[in-house]
């Protein structure tokens, strides 16, 4: 076997790992990360494979542009999720609000 | 669950905000007693929800078995199908007289008919330039769902949260004021603009073209715009210079195509010159059909960015 074809089958194996890997991470920023290492492994295989101009887009557009929205979907993702936190604080209170409403009803109706 | 739904779509107030906005404004002029039916009322329904919220969570559970399988079954004959189409295809690099008829024309008469030394340009752009049209299609198609998804309107943003997108997105996590940040992106913007510059000029004549050189620009102004923060951005690239670039880039190439089609499929000839290959000034339409494609997905990709970002494209919101 010539080098290049060496290159490329460790190449396509690592392609593997990070498709796989992608779908076990649970850390979300982790699978961003790997998903742009599947991206540049890509452009290096298109340049193996003979055809620079899909491994110019590969390098531009999955390493670069698509990285960068998944990386500001996930900033926006963890703002939700702190709204929806501070949320749900609040539908606590309301809870024990109505508790304490419900007992002042009971303590009312007493007296009536 | 329907009307929830609906509820939800039209950007209503859940009960816990209603009694909360209730609470805050009505209570000191109406009867305590209408006050009082109306809180057991929405308590009742609050308590409803969430037994509702229970019960999907617990038949979420039992059929979290039954997704996994189905997943792995759909994933498992999904491999087996692609895996079965690459066996038969022909070799890498073997010629097979059945599927490269095609092949074989553009390679033997591709540089005479398209003047264009890269041979996959003088295909995407000449050849095969209505699926290229195709192509930018989709990609406004996304700009246009984007927008309406993200774009910070009235109809996007809820009762209380107009300034959601400006605090929290814009400023907390912004690095423009950041020296390491201002000084590499001195150093590299200029070169990367520079560099999207040489591949969309020299889509004809080496690897590159519009789509490739145009993503490189679009990082390009997307480094600027975090490294010296959008208000220096704003300045040049506004809303409504990209939408005059946009429109003109798209109708340049929707007419020059219609002009080449019209005039192949009527077998005239349609007058534009081949220019030496190997020069820059060559290859027919390609060049300036690389240029319009290319400010397109430079404007495109910066769009999403600022729509991703901040919710607008160029300064003002509404």
């Amino acid at each position: 076997m010539e080098a290049k074809e060496i290159v490329l089958v460790i190449s396509l194996i690592i392609l593997i790992v990070c498709a796989v890997s992608v779908n076990l991470t649970k850390n979300l920023l982790s699978a961003v990360i790997i998903y742009l290492s599947y991206s540049s492994v890509m452009c290096i295989v298109w340049v193996l494979i003979e055809s620079p101009d899909l491994a110019i887009t590969e390098a531009a557009v999955g390493a670069g542009v698509s990285g960068i929205m998944l990386l500001l979907t996930l900033k926006k993702v963890k703002e939700e999720n702190e709204r929806i936190s501070d949320e749900i604080e609040d539908r606590r209170t309301t809870r024990e609000i109505l508790e304490s409403k419900k007992a002042e009803d009971e303590s009312l109706g007493g007296e009536a | 669950m329907n009307s929830r739904f609906r509820q939800w779509l039209d950007g209503g107030l859940d009960e816990a905000e209603m009694i909360r906005i209730m609470d805050a404004s009505e209570l000191p002029d109406r009867p305590r007693e209408e006050i009082r039916q109306e809180a057991r009322q929405k308590k009742e329904e609050f308590l409803k929800q969430e037994e509702i919220q229970k019960e999907i969570l617990a038949s979420r559970e039992r059929t979290r078995w039954f997704y996994i399988f189905v997943a792995v079954l759909s994933c498992v004959c999904l491999i087996g199908v692609l895996l079965g189409l690459v066996a038969h295809l022909p070799r890498f690099g073997v010629e097979n007289p059945l599927t490269m008829e095609v092949v074989t024309r553009y390679v033997e008469e591709g540089l005479e008919e398209t003047g264009a030394v890269n041979i996959v340009s003088g295909m995407i752009l000449d050849y095969r330039a209505f699926d290229t049209l195709g192509e930018s299609n989709v990609l406004f198609t996304a700009l246009v769902c984007v927008l309406i998804l993200l774009r910070a309107d009235r109809k996007n943003m809820q009762a209380g949260r107009e300034d959601y997108y400006k605090i929290r997105s814009d400023q907390y996590y912004d690095l423009s004021h950041d020296a390491i940040m201002r000084f590499a992106g001195m150093v590299l913007m200029p070169c990367i603009v520079l560099y999207g510059m040489y591949v969309i000029l020299n889509g004809q004549n080496g690897p590159g073209g519009g789509f490739s050189g145009g993503a490189v620009m679009g990082a390009g102004l997307i480094l600027s715009a975090a490294a010296f923060g959008f208000d220096t951005v704003d300045r040049i690239f506004t809303l409504r210079l990209s939408n005059i670039i946009t429109f003109v880039s798209l109708s340049f190439y929707s007419l020059a195509k219609g002009y080449v089609f019209f005039m192949g499929a009527n077998g005239y000839d349609n007058h534009i010159p081949k220019g030496t290959p190997g020069a820059i000034l060559s290859g027919g339409m390609i060049l300036p059909l690389d240029i319009a494609v290319g400010i397109v997905v430079a404007c495109t990709m910066f769009g999403f960015y600022s729509l991703f970002r901040r919710g607008c494209i160029g300064g003002k919101t509404e």
